[in-house]
């Protein structure tokens, strides 16, 4: 049964690059306001499974080459590991460190090893529930 | 003024509450599709309400994240209903 589908791909193709940005927006408001990396990283595989719905498992493949189990052991990776540093500088475990930086564009900005953090739990949510949903949608 | 947003969000929750008894008891499929769209654009309504009430700008961004889920399950559940499949291996076949 062939369908005609422009309508969903061409809106999917638009759709995806906003869904992907307030997802990065998130992912930076979530230190002093609602978000953080779990929300972002769920908005984010919200926008491959519309990419998914829109196209068909082997065309994603082919736009995101990635391994998405790789992924998470990246982000389990970067996240243990910057709650492991705080042990090297005598603090307890999971101790976090932050200063007031003066970047060039952004002026003055404090910058914590949290965020590392974050990025790592963003990781490990994208690759985990990627891979979860190419596990239930491959086999047709 | 706030008496017009009480009244506004009670009469926003009482449509909830008809569009749950829709998608309890819709004949069909679509009808219960309709609905729980409709009940997305409903809660994104009455976290609107909520934020003048609270005065507060925090809740924008609930806002976006509930209108992106929803419109996401509801393109999910129209191509499940007009293919029978949701996520295709290969499509050219």
């Amino acid at each position: 049964m062939k369908t005609n589908d422009v309508i969903l791909q061409t809106t999917t193709k638009l759709v995806f690059f906003i869904i992907f940005l307030f997802s990065i927006h998130i992912f930076f408001a979530g230190h002093y306001t609602p978000g953080g990396g779990f929300v972002g990283g769920l908005l984010t595989t919200g926008a491959i499974v519309l990419l998914l719905l829109a196209f068909d498992l082997k065309t994603v493949q082919k736009a995101l080459p990635f391994n998405f189990t790789i992924v998470t052991g990246i982000g389990l990776l970067l996240a243990l590991g910057t709650a492991a540093g705080s042990i090297f500088f005598n603090v307890p475990f999971f101790t976090h460190a932050f200063d007031d930086f003066t970047l060039p564009l952004f002026g003055t900005t404090s910058l914590h090893t949290a965020m590392i953090f974050d990025a790592g739990v963003y990781l490990v949510v994208v690759g985990a529930a990627v891979t979860m949903i190419q596990t239930i949608g491959g086999d047709a | 003024m706030t008496t017009f947003i009480w009244v506004c969000l009670i009469l926003v929750i009482l449509s909830i509450v008809g569009l749950l008894y829709r998608v309890y008891r819709g004949p069909s499929v679509p009808d219960r599709l309709v609905a729980l769209d409709a009940i997305g654009v409903m809660l994104i309504s009455a976290i609107a309400l909520l934020s003048i009430l609270f005065d507060t700008g925090f809740f924008m961004e609930v806002i976006l994240l509930i209108a992106i889920m929803s419109f996401i399950g509801t393109v999910s559940f129209s191509k499940f209903i007009e293919k029978g499949e949701i996520i295709e291996r290969d499509r050219t076949s």
